[in-house]
């Protein structure tokens, strides 16, 4: 009996500490949504932490469960890879501005083909992505590359098969620049892909092209470059090949016009400028104007602020892109004339 | 065990409580009192022992409540997954009607969306047909070796070998098919088969080119290893139902152990090594994880088992957490159809099963 007594007695005692925590944890910042910036969002929460002594918990859901969850008013803020429309931000009474830039690249596995060497411009790429063109010695491949000796083995292609905004961001560029792309399929967090085979978030379209020989797939910029992945330059709307470099990126973030796009409504893609990277992606942050937790959503406002102060360097480090300064006044301003606190 | 000692038994477990109940009365009688002195319990007096009775009478019914409402839960539960199911899936239900069922487009972002789930099941159905006909006479020659064959001595060791694949996490299986498994049969079996069936009409297009890492074939073939473990015990164990004498009399007038084997013990336990085949394909067709890693999440169909293609779960897996609207219907549907599919085969199992048993018990 006294064993009993004291396994309920520490039953007890765990589920009381526990409980407290998690009361002590509700008045902290809660935020869900997109996947793709989770790592510089949780490195800046262990900062700010350390700074404060205050805790910020972001879930990576995805994109449109994050969206579900702001809508619901379940979290304080929501993360999104796809930005809303303006119409659809008013009906809902939402604000949005874009958080940290990112880039998508593609990757490529084909045998004496180095880092940066092989260069493909977006009209190929659909096709590549349609099915169309199916070899690596393919004219319109060669033609592009001369230098390079391609081999005449067939092209496998590795999409995401989860939805995403990666995948958003990267079949919006095709719709752009490919017009049988953008007839037959269209944009999406998940499309129906005609050729190719699924993989599973970043790492699994990394794995997948890093393991088939003669493979192509295309990942965000941070997880090419940590997992040493051959990518490949792409040609932009200026007609020039471009590198993807945090300069081509920021390039690319400079042209677009933050300032006339109502609720920062801007998709990086396609940019002019004879230095910008195709595939640029902001990722954009949702909150309420009329915020139920008004504490809650003050502290969150004190977070981005101070994220887009001070860090910047942490985004950089992981290899994000921080949002030019110009629009960080924009978007302070925003807090101000549009979130009642 | 003798009458006798039963019936001690018997007395020392009702006197427990008897005691409690009359401890007022008895005082200065023990525990350990009662059950050496077990004819203690005539001595209380029969208001005592109605009393008794009563508490018991309380705790049996006690007893019968808490088993019940337990097996209603179950039932409850079941029930509330179908409607979760059918309602989560209502939307889809209403705007694609039957046409779900033979359309092959899989659109979630065209305008309107088009889904079907021709190729998730036509995904789902083949890899479970593949998975068991490699499965089934493996795991049936499994069975006959460690019951007719294998020294006494080897029976546990490969036995629980064979148990032990049973718990290995399917994302274990998923790896090691998507690192190991996937390249081998790429490089190896795939050209093999592309090149030996070249030109062949019909096999041509089943087993056409070009090889890829993630297929339907390896799907199959993953599934087939961790479908095994269940047909091989359950195979064994109704090997073992086989009436000694019946394979003796078959020795006796001098039949071969193939002989043995084809006609007494497979056509006296047929049932019971359809229903465990029966198990294991609906296991096969619920696996998710393992074969979301090797299949290639495509939804096209193609004649080549060396194609990318999907499953039911598979697709679940990798497209729930960012659907929403008709999308996050469809999938619900999705759900509700592999629900179905696993309900009429696991239920055939088990009709199969307790045919066996009564056959067994005759």
């Amino acid at each position: 009996m006294n064993v009993f007594k004291a396994i309920v007695a520490a039953g007890l005692a765990i589920v009381s500490t526990a409980a407290l925590s998690i009361s002590a944890k509700a008045a902290d910042v809660t935020g869900a949504g997109a996947t793709f910036p989770f790592p510089v969002y949780s490195k800046w929460a262990d900062a700010y932490k350390k700074e404060t002594g205050k805790s910020l918990n972001y879930q990576s859901i995805g994109s449109g469960a994050g969206i579900k969850q702001i809508l619901a008013k379940t979290v304080t803020f929501g993360a999104t890879d796809a930005p809303l429309k303006a119409d659809k931000l008013e009906k809902d009474g939402l604000v949005q501005w874009p958080m940290v830039m990112g880039a998508i690249v593609p990757v490529v596995n084909v045998e004496g083909v180095k880092p940066g060497e092989l260069v493909l411009s977006g009209e190929l790429l659909g096709d590549i992505y349609l099915g169309k063109v199916t070899k690596w010695d393919d004219p319109m491949i060669v033609k592009l590359n001369p230098g390079i000796k391609l081999p005449s083995a067939p092209i496998a292609v590795v999409h995401r098969s989860d939805g995403s905004g990666t995948s958003f961001n990267f079949t919006n560029y095709l719709s752009k620049v490919n017009a049988e792309w953008k007839s037959k399929i269209g944009e999406g967090t998940a499309v129906e892909w005609p050729a190719g085979v699924g993989a599973k978030g970043n790492e699994g379209v990394s794995g997948n092209v890093g393991q088939t020989r003669n493979s192509i797939g295309y990942v965000e910029y941070a997880y090419a470059k940590q997992n040493k992945l051959t990518y490949a330059a792409l040609v932009n709307k200026a007609g020039k090949a471009v590198q993807p470099t945090v300069a081509s990126f920021q390039a690319a973030a400079a042209s677009a016009d933050w300032a006339h796009s109502p609720g920062y409504y801007v998709i990086l893609t396609d940019q002019p400028g004879e230095a910008s990277w195709p595939i640029t992606a902001a990722t954009f942050i949702l909150m309420h104007n009329e915020p139920a937790d008004k504490a809650a959503s003050a502290e969150a406002i004190k977070f981005f602020k101070w994220a887009f102060e001070k860090g910047g360097g942490m985004a950089e480090e992981l290899d994000y892109i921080p949002m030019p300064d110009s629009v960080v006044e924009q978007i302070k301003k925003t807090w101000t004339s549009d979130i009642k606190s | 065990m003798p009458l006798h000692s039963l019936l001690d038994g018997y007395e020392t477990v009702s006197a427990i409580p008897n005691m409690v109940f009359c401890e007022t009365q008895d005082k200065g009688v023990g525990v350990t009192d009662i059950a050496v002195h077990s004819s203690a319990m005539e001595s209380a007096g029969s208001c005592d022992r109605t009393r008794a009775l009563n508490a018991f009478k309380l705790g049996d019914r006690a007893f019968y409540w808490t088993t019940r409402i337990s097996a209603m839960l179950v039932l409850t539960l079941l029930g509330g997954i179908i409607i979760s199911l059918v309602v989560g899936s209502w939307p889809a239900i209403v705007e694609f009607g039957s046409s779900f069922l033979t359309t092959q487009r899989w659109a979630p972002s065209a305008e309107p969306p088009v889904l079907g789930a021709l190729s998730p099941v036509y995904g789902t159905i083949l890899t479970s047909v593949i998975a068991m006909m490699i499965a089934i006479p493996a795991g049936i020659g499994i069975a006959i070796f460690l019951t007719e064959l294998c020294p006494l001595w080897a029976r546990p060791p490969i036995g629980m070998a064979i148990e032990l694949l049973a718990g290995i996490p399917s994302i274990i299986y998923g790896m090691w098919g998507f690192f190991i498994l996937g390249p081998i049969l790429a490089n190896t079996v795939q050209p093999f088969f592309i090149d030996l069936f070249e030109g062949v009409p019909i096999l041509g297009s089943i087993f056409g080119g070009p090889p890829s890492y993630l297929s339907l074939f390896n799907a199959s073939l993953i599934l087939a290893i961790m479908v095994l473990p269940f047909i091989t015990a359950i195979s064994r164990d109704v090997f073992a139902t086989v009436p000694p004498v019946l394979k003796e009399a078959a020795y006796g007038v001098g039949c071969t152990t193939w002989e043995v084997v084809r006609h007494v013990v497979l056509p006296y336990t047929r049932v019971g090594v359809i229903g465990g085949a029966m198990l294991a394909l609906g296991r096969a067709l619920g696996e998710t994880m393992a074969v979301t890693f090797i299949i290639g999440n495509s939804f096209r169909i193609s004649p080549s088992i060396f194609a990318p293609g999907t499953t039911i779960s598979a697709a679940i897996a990798s497209e729930f957490a960012e659907s929403d609207g008709l999308h996050q219907s469809s999938l619900m549907l999705l759900g509700l159809l592999l629900f179905v599919l696993t309900f009429f085969v696991l239920a055939a199992a088990r009709l199969m099963l307790l045919r066996l048993e009564k056959k067994a018990g005759k």
